[in-house]
C-alpha cells in the first residue's frame, strides 16, 4: 500500500478551485516531483497536502491514516520553503530544534539530535550562528535539517532551489539527492525546472492547469510524452502542424495516416541540418531557410524559416544565414499527437519559444 | 587673436560660475541661520528660563542667575515630583491598555481575509478626526454619569483612546511586515496556532510593538486637554502644572517642566529610530 495516497482530490482557496482530481501514490522513501509552469497548482497540491488549503473533496492518507481534515501541527508532514522561512530571532541550532521542543523531547536528547543533523548536512560548528548571517546555501540546509529533525512521514519541498544562484544550486540538489538517497525519506519537491526533476525524482507528475497531465520515470516523461503540453514542457519545443497537403513538409513514418492532421514534437537538438533532402528517408524532413543563428557554447542554434513555421535546430556546424537547408528529425525523435484528440498546448499560437 | 577671445570668454563665464556658487552659497546659510533661529530660539529661551532667578522685562539677560528652581522642582514635597510620577504611572497604564488591545487587534487586522478590515482600521482614527474639545467634553460629561471624573483610570482610558490610533495602526504593520511562511514553518513543525503566535509572531512583531508603546508613552505624557477634562483637579500631571504653572506667570518652574518632558521625547525618538525598520514602514495603513 502506498504511504502517501492522494485520492480525487479538489482543493482551492474559497469559490476558486485550483485542483482537480489529483491521484497520486507515493511509496515509502520515494521521491516524486512536481513538474509544471507557474500557476499550474504544483504549489497548491503541496499546501493542500501540508493542511495550508483546505480541502474541497477527495482523501489524503498518510500510512494507512486518513489526515485529509486534521490541521497542519497534527499532520507529521514538514516542508522546506522557497524562502527558507528561518525564524531570524533564533539560532540555527534553536531553529532546528523547534520541533522537538515543540514535542517535548528531553534538552539533552534533542541537543544530540540537532548536532546530528548539522554533521550530516555539514554544518558542524555553525549551531550557535544566526541565521541572518548564513549565505542561502546555508540557510536552505539549516531549513531541510529542521524540516528532518522530527522525522515526518512526509517531507515536502516548495522550489528549494529556486532562490540560490547557478553554482550553489547544483551542489545543494546533489546534496538534496544523496541525503534522500541516505536517509530514505518520502518526499515530494515542487519545481519548475524539469532537469531538476530530472536529476532528483523517482517518479516525475506533470501538473497543467491543476490536473497532473503525466505521471511516470523521468525516462518516459522525457522520452514518451504523452500529451503535447508535456512534450513542450520537457523541451521539444518545435512544433509544427502536418498536414499531407504541405510541400515543403514531408513525413515518412510506419503509422501515421497521411490524411490525419498532426502536431509534431521535437527537441532543437534532436534535428539535423543539411544541404540536400532526401524524400523518402524514414522521419521527418522540412526544407527551409536560415534566419539567425546563435553560438550556445557546445553548439549554435539556429533559427529556421519553413513557409510561416519558425524552427530551431542545434549544430556544431554554423550555416550561413539565409542559406536553403533541410532539417531532418529521426522517427525516434519525434512526439507525434493527433489533433482529432489531442488539444494544441497554448504556446504553439504564438510559437515564440526558443 | 581668437584664442585671446576665447581666454576672455572662460575667464568672464568662471567669474560667472564663482558669482552663481558663492550666492548659492549664502543663501543657503542664511535659509539654515533662520531655520535654526526659528527651531532652536524658542529652546533657548526656555534654556535661559530655567536657570534664570529673576528676569525683568526690559532686561535681555536674567538679572540673577541660579539653580534654586531646580531645588524647588526636585524638592521631593514639591508639586512637580508628584505629578512627574503621576504622569509616568499613567503613561505605563496607557501604554498596557493599548498593548492589550493592539496585540490582538492587530493581528487580526494584518489578515486581509478579515471581513470589514479597512472599516475597523478606520474606526481607530475617528477620536483624531473630530476637533479634540468636543471629543474630551462629551467623555467627560460620559465619565462623570460613571463616576471616573477625577480618577487615575479616568485618565488612563482617555489617553488609551488617544494613543490606540497610534499602537493599532503601528501594531497592523507590524505583524503584516511578518512573512506568513514563518508562522506555516512553526504549523507543520507541530505547534498549535497559540505556541506559534508566541514563538514565532510575537518576537518578530516585538520592534513594531516597542515603537508603538513608545508613541503611546509620549502621546500620554504630553497630553493635556483630555487630563484637563476628565482629570483635573484631582489628578495633575505634569503638562497641567506646567500650564498652571504660567499662568501664574512662574516661568521657571514651567520651564523646567517642559525641559523635564523634553527628556523622554528625545531619548524615545532616537530608540524609535532603531526599531522602526523600513519594510514595516512601507505596510503602515496596509
Amino acid at each position: 500500500m502506498a504511504h502517501l495516497d492522494i485520492r480525487q482530490l479538489q482543493a482551492g482557496y474559497g469559490d476558486k478551485t485550483i485542483l482537480h482530481d489529483i491521484n497520486l501514490q507515493v511509496q515509502k522513501g520515494e521521491m516524486i516531483a512536481l513538474l509544471g509552469p507557474s500557476g499550474c497548482g504544483k504549489t497548491t497540491l503541496l499546501n493542500a497536502i501540508c493542511g495550508f488549503v483546505p480541502t474541497q473533496s477527495g482523501e489524503v492518507h498518510i500510512a494507512g491514516h486518513e489526515i485529509t481534515l486534521l490541521p497542519a501541527e497534527r499532520r507529521n508532514i514538514t516542508m522546506v520553503f522557497q524562502s527558507y522561512a528561518l525564524w531570524p530571532h533564533m539560532s540555527v541550532a534553536q531553529n532546528i530544534s523547534y520541533g522537538l521542543k515543540v514535542r517535548k523531547i528531553p534538552k539533552a536528547q534533542a541537543h544530540k539530535r540537532v548536532l546530528d543533523l548539522l554533521s550530516i548536512i555539514n554544518l558542524e560548528g555553525f549551531e550557535n550562528e544566526k541565521v541572518t548571517n548564513l549565505s542561502g546555501g546555508q540557510r536552505q540546509r539549516v531549513a531541510l535539517a529542521r524540516a528532518l529533525a522530527v522525522e515526518p512521514d512526509v517531507l515536502v519541498l516548495d522550489e528549494p532551489l529556486s532562490n540560490l544562484d547557478a553554482k550553489v544550486r547544483l551542489s545543494v540538489r546533489h546534496e538534496l539527492k544523496a541525503l534522500q538517497k541516505k536517509l530514505g525519506f518520502t518526499s515530494l519537491i515542487v519545481t519548475h525546472d524539469q532537469e531538476e526533476a530530472l536529476v532528483m525524482a523517482d517518479r516525475v507528475a506533470v501538473l497543467n492547469q491543476g490536473r497532473i497531465e503525466q505521471l511516470g520515470t523521468p525516462e518516459d516523461i522525457y522520452q514518451q510524452p504523452q500529451t503535447p503540453f508535456v512534450a513542450d514542457f520537457m523541451g521539444a519545443d518545435n512544433c509544427i502542424i502536418y498536414q499531407a497537403s504541405t510541400p515543403s513538409v514531408q513525413l515518412n513514418l510506419a503509422n501515421a495516416a497521411a490524411t490525419q492532421k498532426l502536431a509534431l514534437y521535437f527537441r532543437s537538438s534532436a534535428a539535423e541540418l543539411r544541404t540536400v533532402s532526401d524524400r523518402t528517408e524514414a522521419g521527418l524532413t522540412i526544407s527551409g531557410v536560415i534566419e539567425q543563428s546563435a553560438f550556445l557554447g557546445q553548439q549554435y542554434r539556429h533559427t529556421l524559416r519553413s513557409g510561416d513555421q519558425i524552427l530551431q535546430a542545434d549544430s556544431r556546424q554554423c550555416w550561413p544565414i539565409a542559406s536553403s537547408v533541410s532539417l531532418h528529425v529521426p522517427p525516434h525523435a519525434l512526439h507525434v499527437f493527433d489533433l482529432a484528440t489531442h488539444e494544441t498546448p497554448p504556446s504553439f499560437q504564438s510559437n515564440s519559444r526558443g | 587673436m581668437s584664442q585671446t577671445m576665447t581666454i576672455q570668454h572662460r575667464g568672464f563665464r568662471s567669474l560667472k560660475a564663482r558669482f552663481t556658487l558663492r550666492w548659492s552659497f549664502w543663501a543657503q546659510t542664511a535659509f539654515i541661520t533662520i531655520l535654526a533661529l526659528a527651531l532652536f530660539g524658542p529652546i533657548a529661551n526656555l534654556l535661559i528660563w530655567t536657570i534664570a532667578e529673576t528676569w525683568y522685562f526690559p532686561h535681555t539677560l536674567p538679572n540673577q542667575w541660579g539653580l534654586k528652581y531646580w531645588q524647588q522642582v526636585f524638592n521631593p514635597y514639591s508639586d512637580v515630583s508628584g505629578s512627574l510620577i503621576t504622569s509616568i504611572i499613567i503613561a505605563l497604564c496607557a501604554v498596557v491598555v493599548c498593548l492589550l488591545v493592539s496585540i490582538p487587534a492587530g493581528y487580526a487586522l494584518s489578515k486581509h481575509t478579515m471581513p470589514w478590515r479597512v472599516g475597523f482600521m478606520l474606526l481607530f482614527l475617528i477620536p483624531q478626526a473630530f476637533p479634540n474639545l468636543t471629543v474630551y467634553i462629551n467623555i467627560a460629561r460620559i465619565f462623570y454619569d460613571w463616576g471616573l471624573n477625577g480618577t487615575l483610570l479616568g485618565v488612563v482610558l482617555v489617553h488609551s483612546v488617544h494613543g490606540l490610533m497610534y499602537s493599532v495602526w503601528i501594531s497592523v504593520a507590524a505583524f503584516s511586515s511578518i512573512d506568513p511562511m514563518l508562522s506555516r514553518a512553526s504549523r507543520n513543525l507541530g505547534a498549535g496556532p497559540i505556541y506559534t503566535f508566541i514563538h514565532v509572531v510575537l518576537p518578530q512583531a516585538a520592534p513594531g510593538l516597542i515603537a508603538a508603546s513608545i508613541f503611546v508613552f509620549l502621546e500620554s505624557l504630553d497630553e493635556f486637554t483630555g487630563t484637563f477634562f476628565v482629570g483635573a483637579p484631582e489628578v495633575t500631571t505634569l503638562p497641567l502644572l506646567l500650564y498652571t504653572a504660567s499662568m501664574e506667570g512662574n516661568y521657571q518652574i514651567s520651564s523646567i517642566t517642559a525641559l523635564i518632558l523634553l527628556i523622554p521625547s528625545i531619548g524615545f525618538m532616537l530608540i524609535i529610530n532603531k526599531f522602526m525598520r523600513p519594510e514595516m514602514l512601507s505596510k503602515l495603513g496596509k
